[in-house]
């Protein structure tokens, strides 16, 4: 190109986005949102992950297979078979136990180790350790990390108490280790000492084993694992990593999810809005097709105003993404307030592939958005466009039946299983129902402009005219209506469901008057066989349900069930339990009857009345599954046993709970204090009156959707702006008719009713096609998306209430952001108005 | 019928508390069926003078009275229904309501006065008769040509057979033919319905169509010439 040229492409290029400067920033902002959210849930998803498998890591150190029981251990005596194999160069026996800490509500992981083999194994370990005065052997010695001093507010020669049982114990902190050896929160002790003081004599966690050079790895893990009892696994650390990640998964892909949406909302916007610029510079265009603009250069000069706006947008967008990554990471932690990495504490890592990605992503969004009204500029019809009174052509072409097909894909989309765990199916249904119904906007245009009333009054028909007359406007504004109250609609739909669900589900599964439970580490804190008998006689409590929690493991599932013992009949079994599906046949013989949850279900695909087998400690049993119940409380499924059942398998009498039945007329209070009369030496439990486990429960459902709810509103802000600059445009490239219409009589409030009717027919056709796809996209999150990534069902409940004031809001807001468009657009005089030339 | 008295009008200047005078004085007196023409310098004042008699705009001082009401006395509302069921307007730029056919443009007066059915369809037609246009009363306006535009305009002003019209350099945008047909058009249609006319120009040869031509001034508005008697009515 020449000088001249180039310099006539850069005006062609720039003029209109300085010329429309308001909604030039608006669509910059609106990619920039967009990116910045994407980025910002990616990097924190990013750096939680990373220190998820760092802390993995750290604890496996060098190893390079793991032994591992569940949660309650397995027998030491295996610890020296293990360490005799002549492959095995390092054998390295851990207790790892998670621990109360007394007048704290957190656990703290505790280690126990041989600090010399552990030293080998993790060359970390032990550095500081002989520098201390206090023997690491010591019968109170623990290490903690730098983690858990610091959350603990702990330093070296502080005390520590945890509880154990339901008594205090307490240790020195002999020293803080370095920051390399354990990144989450851990007290590391003596192997022994952690044994004899926590509770867990003769049994052992873990056995990491390095492998002399040479060995085959997955020889040496065959051969170990034909060694092992059941409900013992050996592992990679690798392995080991995926499964803490996997357990995340699908909450950060779902989080992702909702932060791409808010970008494909965004290039939607710049989409409507371009393309509502390119009939409104109808004249522009033809003018410089007269003068020899060809449409390439016409095409590439549009193409490149969407490229700056987007790149404009994108660069605001990953420096503001890595800003909000910031800032959600130091507030909500790195599960966004989910409360999946308790006791972790990553630190942003910008991975610049990420930020690249983002800005490729944003700025392609913006191009994407532009392409369409770009070619339909430069189809602009020369001669027509430039006479007087000229409009583009109001019909409106649908492709109805691309609109029909794209459903039906999505219909067969969601009888895809998840793919990896992960509901991509069902997002991509999602996208397919949101892009047919565009296609199908059309129609739905034409049959609005069918259904229209005629009434004598002149504004409505005026109104009603340019309704017709301005079709395609009118589709694309439907358009961006449906895509932004669609998705706010599903969310809405999907986020009262559930937690309306849960709420019901906790007035279900709470039916005892008072629930004490002994602390959330089942291992470590525990009521004994005493407890529950000293519980038991006391004169207002009537009958006293003891709860145990264990694991379960079954082979080929990475993450042992939870197991929860407490005394369950199959005949009332739907008393305390959600159940979504009953069994019909007979126990077989030598099967113990258990309630699964529906995670447990789609992990061991079992259905009710099917037989599985797990291991309870080291013992091998056989299953009946009578029923498959509904759990929001633990994703990676529960069994449910009875608990003379599982202390007659196990001979374990110890509690974690206690249900509660008062006798009629109790007093609760006095009863708490009694409690704790009653049980001595006991350091810390709480109980809980159903009421308040229901709020906290609720609470800790809006924290874990904060962050969710935040994503939705900004998603339905940028809809919302995007739709008030659209109107607003329109109404203001109006300026001459509505001055011409002043003058031939029409009232103000005539104007302001017609501009209203215009607004408001718009707001509410769109907002009715919104309710209904919203609709449709939340039962296929409901049924789908959540089925798949949480394996939890949920009843679908409609939030009636705040579905019409959104919707009453949006039509209101529509139709007065055109009537304050009117009045902006007539603010000098109408007088003006009539000057210019159309 | 329409009287303007000593009317003043100034605007903001560049200098806030300096207003920049528009008009000084303008004082006319027009009874029913005068047809006058208003010329004078760009940027004196004329579309800001026909503005004020639309009740468009409020002058600072002197009195405009049409048919014995003084616009001034009347709120917004009163003067917007004063201009729908009394006045009629021609524009330069022909501001035809796109959206509207030719008989929703021309109709829109009459239904803004509630005369609708066969009284409104029947002086449609006959007003788009008059201005040679009755086959084309289904058409768009992008459909037309500029003098067929401008000739619809001018139907849609008279068609509900105000008192006062007011053209702004109607023929300011289209070609010596289309002008010469659109300025007999409106004086035929406002002698016939006895309306007042005040049509603003900068040609000699359509003030020409008037009765009276007007000069305006930075000192007011002086008679040009009395054609009146010179030209056949
Ligand atoms: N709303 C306004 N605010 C400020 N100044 C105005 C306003 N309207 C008109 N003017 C000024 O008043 C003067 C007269 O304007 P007007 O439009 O009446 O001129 P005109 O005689 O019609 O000119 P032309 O023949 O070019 O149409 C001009 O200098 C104009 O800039
Ligand atoms: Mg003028």
């Amino acid at each position: 190109m020449t000088g001249a040229r180039s310099q006539l492409f850069a005006a062609l290029v720039t003029g209109p986005l300085r010329h429309a400067a308001g909604r030039t920033v608006l669509a910059v902002v609106v990619i920039a949102l967009g990116v910045a959210l994407g980025l910002g849930v990616t990097l924190v998803n990013r750096s939680a992950a990373s220190e998820v498998s760092l802390a993995a890591r750290s604890l496996f150190g060098l190893s390079d297979l793991v032994v591992q029981g569940t949660g309650a251990g397995f027998d030491e005596a295996l610890f020296p078979v293990l360490a005799r194999l002549p492959a095995v160069a390092l054998a390295n026996p851990v207790v790892d136990v998670p621990v109360r800490v007394v007048g704290q509500q957190t656990a703290v992981t505790a280690l126990g180790i041989d600090f010399f083999r552990a030293a080998r194994m993790q060359p970390s370990i032990g550095v500081d350790a002989p520098r201390t005065n206090l023997s690491p052997l010591a019968a109170d010695a623990v290490f903690l990390s730098p983690a858990a001093a610091r959350d603990l507010n702990l330093k070296e020669g502080d005390t520590l108490t945890v509880q154990v049982g339901l008594a205090p114990v307490s240790f020195q902190v002999a020293g803080i280790l370095p920051a390399a050896a354990y990144r989450q929160r851990a007290m590391v002790l003596d192997i022994g000492t952690a044994q004899w003081r926590l509770g867990q004599l003769g049994k052992l966690q873990r056995v990491e084993l390095r492998l002399r050079s040479g060995a085959a790895t997955e020889e040496v893990q065959q051969q170990i694992a034909a060694l092992l009892p059941p409900g013992v696994t050996v592992t990679t650390p690798g392995a080991e990593t995926d499964e803490a990640l996997r357990l995340t998964r699908a909450y950060r892909s779902n989080l992702t999810a909702l932060a791409l949406v808010a970008l494909f909302t965004g290039a939607f916007l710049v989409h409507s809005t371009q393309s509502l610029a390119v009939i409104r510079r109808r004249r522009e265009f033809a003018l410089l097709k007269a003068m020899g603009v060809s449409a390439r250069e016409q095409i590439a000069s549009t193409l490149a105003g969407g490229a700056i706006v987007g790149s404009v947008g994108a660069l605001c967008g990953v420096g503001l993404g890595i800003v909000i990554a910031a800032a959600g990471l130091n507030a909500f932690g790195a599960d966004l307030g989910a409360g999946y990495f308790r006791g972790i504490a990553p630190s942003l890592k910008v991975e610049w592939l990420d930020v690249a990605v983002f800005f490729l992503l944003g700025t392609a969004a913006a191009i994407a958005g532009t392409l369409r009204p770009a070619v339909a500029a430069a189809r602009v019809p020369a001669a027509l466009a430039l006479k007087a009174g000229d409009i583009e052509d109001p019909a409106v072409r649908g492709n109805t039946i691309a609109g029909v097909g794209l459903w039906v894909l999505a219909g067969g989309l969601l009888l895809l299983p998840a793919i990896d765990g992960l509901p991509l199916a069902g997002y991509a249904a999602i996208a397919l129902v949101l892009i047919g119904a565009v296609f199908l906007m059309p129609a739905v245009t034409r049959l609005m402009l069918r259904l229209l009333p005629e009434t004598r009054s002149v504004p409505w028909q005026i109104a009603t005219a340019h309704l017709r007359g301005t079709a395609r406007q009118a589709t694309t504004s439907l358009s961006a209506i449906l895509v932004s109250f669609s998705l706010m609609v599903a969310m809405a739909v999907m986020v009262t469901s559930f937690r309306t669900s849960l709420d019901q589900w906790l007035e279900k599964i709470l039916p005892a008057d008072l629930y004490l439970r002994a602390g959330f580490t089942s291992e470590t804190a525990f009521l004994d066989a005493d407890d529950v008998s000293a519980l038991v006689a006391l004169p207002e409590v009537e009958r006293v349900d003891a709860n145990r929690f264990a694991q379960l493991a079954v082979a080929g599932l990475n993450t042992p069930l939870a197991l929860i013992a407490r005394p369950i009949k199959e005949q009332d079994a739907g008393r305390t339990l959600w159940l979504e599906a009953a069994a019909t046949n007979a126990v077989p013989g030598d099967a113990q009857p258990v309630w699964i949850s529906e995670a447990a279900a789609d992990l061991l695909s079992v259905r009710s009345g099917d037989a599985f087998t797990g291991s309870i400690g080291e013992r091998a049993v056989r299953f009946s599954v009578r029923g498959i119940y509904r759990d929001y409380e633990r994703q990676n499924g529960g069994v449910v046993i009875d608990h003379d059942a599982y202390v007659r398998l196990t001979g374990d009498v110890r509690a974690n709970a206690a249900w509660l039945w008062l006798e009629s007329g109790a007093d609760v209070d006095a009863l708490v204090d009694r409690v704790h009369e009653r049980l001595p030496g006991l350091a810390e439990f709480d109980v809980r009156r159903p009421g308040e486990i229901r709020a906290i429960t609720l609470r800790i459902f809006d924290r874990t959707f904060a962050v969710t709810y935040l994503l939705e509103v900004i998603a339905v802000c940028i809809g919302l702006a995007g739709i008030a600059a659209s109107t607003s445009a329109q109404v203001i490239a109006r300026r001459a008719e509505l001055g011409v219409l002043r003058h031939v009589g029409l009232l103000r409030r005539q104007v302001g009713f017609m501009l209203a009717a215009e607004g408001g027919l718009l707001g509410a056709v769109g907002v009715l096609a919104g309710l209904v796809i919203g609709a449709v996209v939340s039962l296929i999150l409901i049924y789908v998306v959540n089925r798949q990534s949480f394996h939890w069902s949920m009843d679908v409940y409609f939030p009636w209430t705040l579905l019409m004031v959104l919707s009453l809001s949006l039509v209101a807001a529509a139709a007065l952001t055109a009537v304050w468009s009117g009045r902006l657009a007539l603010r000098d005089d109408v007088v003006r108005a009539v000057k210019e030339d159309w | 019928m329409l009287k303007l008295k000593n009317v003043r009008k100034s605007f903001p200047g560049p200098d806030p508390g300096r207003p920049r005078a528009v008009l000084a004085e303008v004082s006319l007196s027009l009874e029913p069926g005068d047809y006058i023409a208003i010329m004078g310098e760009s940027g004196v004042g004329k579309s800001t003078l026909l503005n004020l008699i639309a009740g468009l705009d409020v002058p600072d001082s002197g009195d405009i009275l049409l048919e014995g009401r003084n616009l001034a006395t009347l709120d917004d509302d009163a003067r917007t229904l004063l201009r729908r069921r009394r006045m009629g307007f021609v524009f330069q730029a022909f501001h035809l309501l796109p959206h509207l056919t030719v008989a929703g443009n021309v109709g829109l007066s009459l239904a803004l006065n509630g005369i609708a059915g066969r009284e409104a369809d029947e002086r449609i037609a006959e007003l788009l008769k008059a201005v040679g246009l009755d086959d084309r009363r289904d058409s768009f306006p992008k459909e037309l040509s500029g003098g067929e535009m401008q000739r619809v305009a001018v139907a849609r002003a008279l068609v509900h057979r105000p008192a006062v019209v007011l053209a702004d350099e109607p023929t300011g945008n289209l070609d010596p033919e289309s002008a010469d047909q659109v300025l007999a058009l409106l004086r035929a249609q406002l002698k016939r319905d006895g309306s007042t006319g005040i049509l603003v120009t900068h040609s000699a040869v359509a003030a020409a169509t008037t009765d009276r031509v007007y000069l305006l001034t930075r000192d007011g508005l002086q008679l040009q010439s009395s054609a009146a008697s010179a030209r056949p009515a």
